[in-house]
């Protein structure tokens, strides 16, 4: 698959779902304790989002790094938008800024301050 | 392979020579690092832009060689 097809792919993605996580393993079994973090994040504050497993397509795996420019993975977008990786998630979601995100992109879930 | 804390240092400033920059090896492994970045690079900066730029300093090691290097970065 030429780059371009896995950007295309990756946009159809980010654009169809409110909160696309891609991580290694799935939601309920993740493979990496990176990932791991940022499922348990997004699932404290209770948003629903899509997983996809970049373990289960090579092409993503490296799409979505170039994609970024961000070399590792999880990779968190909001409403198609790249917000960060496992090290911003938790800062994002320690100071209270992930929540309010999500409030100003009228992502329902659950409050907690 | 695993890289050691004093060479992360001295690609990130580098790159980023008005940087501080602060290296724990959080495990003693050699593979687990943390890194604390203070840079006026970074004034105005996303931290999204601000993490990139770090990467960029890395040359391509982070998520290679460099497994897991946990950043936190600001400006003065």
């Amino acid at each position: 698959m030429t780059e371009n097809a896995v950007f295309e792919r990756i946009k159809e993605e980010i654009a169809a779902n409110p909160v696309v996580l891609y991580m290694k393993g799935t939601p309920v079994f993740p493979q990496c304790g990176f990932s791991s973090m940022a499922v348990q994040v997004l699932s404290h504050l209770g948003v629903k989002f899509k997983g996809v497993d970049v373990l289960a397509d090579p092409a993503i795996r490296q799409g979505i790094k170039e994609f970024a420019n961000w070399p590792t993975i999880p990779q968190l977008y909001i409403k198609g938008e790249f917000v960060g990786g496992a090290d911003i998630i938790r800062e994002m979601y320690q100071s209270g800024e992930l929540e309010g995100l999500l409030h100003e992109k009228g992502i329902a879930h659950s409050h907690h301050h | 392979m695993a890289m050691d804390a004093a060479q992360i240092e001295q690609l990130i400033k580098e790159a980023l020579p008005d940087a501080e920059v602060r290296i724990e090896d959080l495990r003693g492994d050699g593979d687990h690092y943390a890194a604390y970045v203070r840079s006026p690079a970074f004034a105005g900066k996303s931290r999204v832009q601000q993490h990139q730029m770090v990467y960029a300093a890395l040359k391509g090691r982070m998520g290679g060689e460099l497994h897991a290097l946990a950043l936190q970065t600001s400006a003065p």
